[in-house]
């Protein structure tokens, strides 16, 4: 039998390997790639959370499946972002996109 | 130990491995890769905590969609970052150390919580949960309008990045 | 219970009892027993295979008004294993600055995408694989894997018709998963589940019958999926050499090509189990086996509409291509979809009101939306007609044709 804290740990190890590749990286669709591992991470809490402390319930899942959603979305449209930056200023590094900068 | 727990290991393990991989690689379309390999490690997860629809969703959505969306990213913008520089900021270290005390930090709040070595209760209808949770999701008492919200979202999303990433007409 | 009724649990109670026996504890009893079955199943995905090759070569040549292959065995049924010798004694050669681990992982992903979808199909009542509730789903998954197999066979081989082979077949793989998962919706509304068996024993009425366009944008979709003609642009021999597969030889091409006939014979099998009624037929509630039979003949007789579809059809390009995806079968899906959904709901809310017999309520279903699946197509004919291309415009004056000179009239005597 596997207790919760496995989960949660774990979870909270994914959270905090996500949040090194935000943090650390310099190309802007590594950061995207740190931020899925994050969100990743926070759908095995809402599901863990939903399987041990209320699996009659429906509410979990239905969080989870709307943070699927979100993360497609917000996927699509920071790719989309990049490369329209790279096209107008050929570099995805997250530095150079310093224009709002005074 | 059970074969459940030695599963849960061995799957973590390999997860772990390929999250850190993900944001230590050099090639972008590697680091990609191992993505997918994260992507699929969590999907075994919700295997094993008996909420297979969300496996199948996660292999589709991410897998399926997500990951090939990072890698034609990563392919069309593959002339400009050269693979050889460090892949990091100067301050990698200080990232390093925020991560892993945010770390302690949810350890330490967890730990003091009374219900975390808490056992998975027995499931009471395992077979009519989807159909609970598709009515959970159109129900006007229930989820409906997260569900018809995160539906807008998509569509905004959708024109958005079509608009966004679209050539200029000239 | 005994054999026939029930040979997959039969098998596996004995195998299970005999390790058992053996000293083996119990939970390495089912790792072992539930490996097996997975073997099992790859194997005869791939025993299948060598027949499906030599009976699509066969009907190629016949309808192409020739033999076909004849001299290895009786009929050339032979043929496959010459074949499979010699791509195995060719050389490997790896194209020099590709990225070997992707270079070598992307046929393993093609083939294992198409063998993945064998163990949700249902043979028999009780001959299936696994018996996921969320079979239909898991299906589509599957499909998604199968287009990351193809970008990483294009981008490792280091090689730019490979890479711009590998975006055009993903570009057709993504588009036409739309269409396929929206069709694949209609048989879940209407048999009341995602399970991939549930959906066999919810056809009392063959679901083609009561959902004729959702059968049809299954097939074409599956078929674009698939790479096979008319939409095989992504291996077009004459435009990109071979796509992405140009720099792949030897056995790793083998499993390109071997996938590749898997699949068709995959689609096949999967139409005749979603819309023909699958192992459904007579006496095969009785018989297993009897239900594999019928399973067979229909999976073969679609098979065979597939093979006829590819000698007979031109190839379509790639603005034709994505056009007839995005603007002919994407809102006849959606349209599809939310008129079945609507016509079935009102139909149970209509039926309690009459004294119907309830034996043939399936089939006033059945006829019903029969009924509602001619009205679109008439609706569909006449929105096609009304937007029909127009003649080409002629400019300017017609140039003057050259004609032949009457022969003499010694010449005709």
């Amino acid at each position: 039998m596997i207790p919760l804290s496995w989960y949660l740990i774990f979870a909270a190890i994914l959270f905090c390997v996500g949040l090194y590749g935000v943090l650390v990286r310099k190309n802007a669709i590594a950061i995207l790639m740190g931020i899925e591992l994050m969100l990743n991470s926070i759908n095995i809490n809402l599901i863990a959370f939903w399987r041990y402390r209320s699996s009659d319930g429906i509410a979990g899942q239905a969080f989870a499946i709307i943070v699927f959603a979100v993360a497609a979305a917000e996927v699509a449209v920071g790719l989309a972002l990049i490369i329209s930056i790279y096209r107008r200023r050929s570099s995805v590094v997250a530095d150079d996109m310093n224009m709002l900068k005074w | 130990m059970t074969a459940e727990q030695l599963i849960f290991i061995i799957v973590a393990a390999v997860t772990l491995v390929a999250g850190i991989s993900v944001v230590t690689s050099r090639n972008l379309i590697h680091s990609a890769l191992w993505l997918i390999l994260t992507l699929f490690g969590v999907a075994i997860f919700y295997v094993l905590l008996d909420a297979g629809f969300f496996a199948v969703i996660q292999v589709i959505i991410y897998i399926g969609a997500i990951a090939i969306l990072f890698i034609f990213a990563a392919m069309l913008t593959r002339r400009v970052m050269q693979d050889t520089g460090p892949q990091t900021n100067p301050n990698w270290w200080l990232g390093g150390l925020i991560a892993l005390l945010l770390f302690a930090g949810i350890a330490f709040i967890l730990i003091n919580w009374q219900g975390f070595s808490s056992l998975a209760p027995e499931l009471t209808n395992p077979s009519g949960r989807i159909i609970q949770l598709g009515l959970a999701l159109v129900s006007p008492d229930q989820y409906v309008l997260p569900f018809e919200l995160a539906s807008v979202l998509l569509v905004a999303g959708m024109i958005g990045a079509i608009f966004v990433a679209g050539e200029k007409k000239q | 219970m005994n054999f026939f009724s029930d040979p997959i649990t039969f098998i596996a109670n004995w195998l299970g009892n005999l390790l058992l026996g053996w000293g083996v504890t119990q939970p390495v009893v089912t790792v072992i027993l539930k490996f097996i079955g997975a073997g099992l199943v790859g194997t005869f995905g791939f025993s299948l295979v060598i027949f499906t090759i030599w009976l699509e070569r066969k009907l190629y040549g016949r309808i192409q008004d020739r033999l076909g292959p004849n001299r290895v065995g009786p009929w050339g049924i032979f043929q496959t294993f010459p074949d499979m010798i010699k791509i195995f004694t060719k050389e490997y050669i790896t194209p020099v600055g590709a990225d070997k681990v992707v270079y070598n992982l992307a046929p393993i992903l093609s083939v294992s995408a198409v063998l993945l979808t064998w163990a949700v199909i249902p043979f028999a009542q009780t001959i299936v694989g696994t018996d996921v509730n969320v079979g239909v789903l898991y299906l589509v998954a599957i499909g998604g894997i199968g287009a990351l197999g193809i970008i990483l066979a294009g981008y490792s081989s280091n090689n730019k018709y490979s890479l711009l082979g590998a975006f055009r077949a993903v570009a057709q793989i993504v588009s036409y998963e739309v269409p396929m998962v929206l069709a694949l919706l209609v048989p879940v509304l209407l048999g009341r589940s995602m399970g991939v068996n549930s959906l066999v024993n919810a056809q009392s009425v063959w679901f083609v019958i009561m959902s004729p366009i959702a059968a049809f944008i299954f097939f074409t979709s599956s078929m674009a999926e698939t790479g096979r003609a008319p939409f095989d642009l992504l291996e077009a021999e004459s435009e990109l050499v071979a796509g992405y597969q140009t720099e792949y030889s030897g056995l790793k091409f083998g499993m390109f090509y071997v996938g590749e006939f898997l699949h068709a014979f995959t689609i096949s099998a999967l139409t005749a189990t979603l819309f023909l009624g699958g192992w459904r037929g007579p006496w095969a509630e009785q018989i297993p086996i009897l239900g594999t039979a019928w399973f067979f003949i229909k999976a073969f007789i679609v098979y065979f509409v597939v093979v006829l579809i590819r000698i007979s059809m031109p190839r379509l390009r790639i603005d034709q291509m994505l056009n007839f995806n995005w603007k002919f079968l994407t809102p006849l899906a959606l349209v599809l979809l939310i008129v079945t959904a609507v016509v079935d709901k009102v139909f149970y809310i209509i039926i309690p009101g009459f004294n119907i017999l309830n034996s043939i309520i399936p089939w006033v279903r059945a006829g019903v939306h029969l009924l509602v699946n001619v009205i679109i197509v008439l609706i569909t004919v006449q929105i096609l007609k009304t937007h029909r291309i127009k003649g080409v415009q002629v400019v300017g004056k017609p140039r003057p044709v050259a004609v032949a000179p009457e022969p003499p009239a010694s010449v005709i005597s």
